[in-house]
């Protein structure tokens, strides 16, 4: 059997990363995820690997996109305030087509905010983030054991369709112990395949450039179009969701990270007071699991979205219902986490009962 | 008939798109010839900036990568760390070294990374028509400074070479100029020293040069020539402020 270990999740993060193959971190500290660059520190230096603290998240990211470029894994991790200083890198690596990892830790906002957990940069992560057109592929752990896994399935998304990926998790899931299995064998750097597109000098081959402009009339439109087919690709193959106990409901919770652990508890209540109601956990937040929701509101009438937030997925979930559901919502921004309580009742009074 | 003068093998086959009399080509095709030479040009990875040498990604004839504005030294050190074997150079203006990618270049001289800068001083934002840059002079006109820069109100120019020899990092520093002949073969020794240095595995090495901007300054290309060296030099003395392979003998 797989190695397993009681470890916090943002320990689990490094050594997901680690069996992913990667063995490049730069990174800035801030809270609540210190635990990632300090351990982080400790394990690249006895493996030989890259650990960078920059002078800023600016400087972090744009030496990943240096590494990605080389052809090398790369990650780096912060916190919200972080990855908006992230934003200008992500929508040039974006615009390069090249693969990075960004883990986002979240924690209460906008501006310094707190250093609770949140889900109030789900716009950001999910639209985008900086300028111009284009996405980023964003996971959304909710266990000590996803962020282990989750390193692994970004890199090889990322890679696959040449585009960053984001790990959206937050402040308790990052603090949290939990038991991790070690369920894959590490991968070895050396056995990944080199980049047929990657910068390592120009011997015996035509010379390569990476950049995301192109000023000739009409090019970056035609540039743009076509990276949008590979948008349609992504949204097509890799909507990920978990669902339980969602075939005959009358309500469905959609929540997901911290929200759906706790929105998970609150739907056993509902089921022990014999209430029928089920989770939709959305496990990839671009591309958001449309098609599962369309199919669901056929039959489902009330979604109730659970977030810690004012209310940012919920958008997704109405465009993706079209309207034939009711949606309702329960919010908790600025570092405020719901109880499974708080979440029965709002499930009772959707459903027309409760006080 | 025998060739004795014509295109290095470091450019590309691609007209420059640099105005009359602009010292970016006179650095381009030095940085060309040690391609070369130095026999490098197969294993670099060179940088182009934001600024009117954004298109060096075009005109150097080498794996090229382009990033944000200012941020060379940073996706420099992400390559070099990750392909030690590659000879990293980032090519930048003033605009991009010393105003908006100030904390990139001083962080990369603190950890002494073995990359190569290629640092053009025009005192001006070329690119995106003359603004005032960070190593605009006292006194000198801008589109954004028409009386001529006010100290008062907009402070002084960085010296950047002055700046980063108060750091213990640094391997290399040296300010050349490309007004003469004689300057751009000192320019030319200067550039080949920072690449040795890097192949040598010695560290960051910078050379800054003082270069023609006719069309941000409002001269001609022979009055630009001759302003770097009544005027410009003047203000930002050319030398080697920093050698440490002094130190190792
Ligand atoms: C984040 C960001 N801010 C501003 C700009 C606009 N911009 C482009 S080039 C430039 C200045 C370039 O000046 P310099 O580095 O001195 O190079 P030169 O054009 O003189 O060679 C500026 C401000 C940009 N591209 N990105
Ligand atoms: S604007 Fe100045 S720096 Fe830019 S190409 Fe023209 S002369 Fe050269």
């Amino acid at each position: 059997m797989a190695e397993k270990r009681l470890m916090y999740g943002n320990h689990a993060v490094v050594e997901g990363v680690i069996a992913a193959g990667c063995r490049f971190f730069a990174g800035y500290p801030i809270t609540p995820q210190n635990e990632i660059p300090e351990l982080m520190s400790i394990r690249m230096n006895a493996i030989g690997g890259v650990f960078i603290q920059t002078e800023s998240e600016i400087a972090a990211i744009n030496m990943l996109f240096g590494a990605a470029a080389a052809g090398k894994r790369a990650m780096t991790s912060s916190s919200s305030p972080g990855i908006s200083l992230m934003q200008e890198g992500i929508s040039y690596i974006a615009g390069a087509d090249m693969p990075v990892l960004v883990v986002n830790v979240i924690r209460g906002g906008p501006g310094l905010g707190n250093i609770a957990p949140a889900q109030s940069d789900y716009y950001q992560a999910t639209r985008g983030g900086g300028h111009g057109d284009y996405f980023t592929i964003t996971l959304a752990p909710n266990s000590g054991q996803d962020l282990f896994e989750f390193p692994k399935l970004a890199f090889e998304l990322a890679e696959k369709y040449r585009n960053p990926a984001l790990i959206l998790a937050d402040g308790l899931l990052g603090q949290m112990m939990e038991p991790v299995e070690f369920s894959y064998e590490p991968i070895d750097p050396k056995s990944l395949p080199e980049k047929e597109w990657a910068l390592s000098g120009c011997k015996n081959r035509e010379r390569r450039v990476v950049r995301s402009y192109d000023l000739k009339p009409g090019k970056l439109e035609e540039w743009n179009w076509r990276r949008l087919k590979k948008y349609e690709a992504i949204k097509k193959n890799e909507q990920r969701f978990e669902a339980i106990d969602c075939d005959d409901a009358d309500l469905v919770v959609v929540a997901y990270g911290t929200c759906s652990r706790v929105s998970g508890a609150a739907v056993r209540m509902a089921r022990v007071k014999g209430l029928k109601v089920g989770l939709l956990r959305p496990i990839t937040l671009w591309p958001f699991p449309t098609d599962v929701l369309r199919d669901m509101s056929q039959r489902v009438e009330n979604f109730l979205v659970v977030e810690m937030s004012c209310g940012q997925m919920i958008d997704d979930v109405k465009l993706a219902t079209e309207c034939r559901s009711k949606i309702h919502f329960h919010g908790r921004p600025g570092g405020g986490v719901p109880t499974p309580p708080e979440v029965f009742t709002k499930i009772e009074q959707a459903l027309g009962g409760g006080r | 008939m025998k060739k004795i003068f014509g295109r290095p093998d470091g450019l590309t086959d691609t007209l420059l798109r640099y105005c009359p009399g602009c010292g970016h080509g006179i650095v381009h095709r030095i940085i060309g010839d040690l391609l070369v030479t130095l026999n490098i040009r197969e294993r670099a990875v060179g940088i182009a900036p934001v600024g009117c040498s954004v298109f060096a990604d075009e005109y150097f004839n080498c794996d090229m990568i382009q990033p944000p504005h200012g941020r060379g030294p940073a996706v420099s050190t992400g390559i070099k760390r990750s392909r030690p074997d590659c000879i990293v150079f980032s090519y930048q203006g003033d605009g991009d070294l010393a105003a908006i990618g100030t904390a990139e270049i001083i962080h990369a001289g603190a950890r002494n990374e073995n990359i190569t800068i290629i640092f053009i001083n025009n005192a001006i934002f070329g690119m995106t028509g003359g603004q005032l840059a960070p190593t605009t002079l006292p006194g000198m006109k801008s589109t954004t400074s028409v009386q001529g820069r006010d100290i008062e109100k907009q402070g002084y120019p960085i010296k950047v070479c002055e700046l980063l020899s108060g750091l213990d990092g640094p391997y290399y520093l040296e300010r050349c100029a490309v007004d003469t002949p004689k300057n751009i073969i000192k320019t030319e020794k200067a550039i080949k020293t920072a690449f040795k240095n890097q192949i040598d595995n010695k560290g960051f090495s910078m050379v800054e040069i003082l270069s023609m901007c006719p069309t941000g300054w409002g001269k001609t290309p022979i009055q630009a020539k001759k302003w770097i060296t009544d005027v410009m030099a003047q203000y930002y003395p050319l030398g080697v402020f920093c050698d440490r392979s002094k130190e190792e003998k």
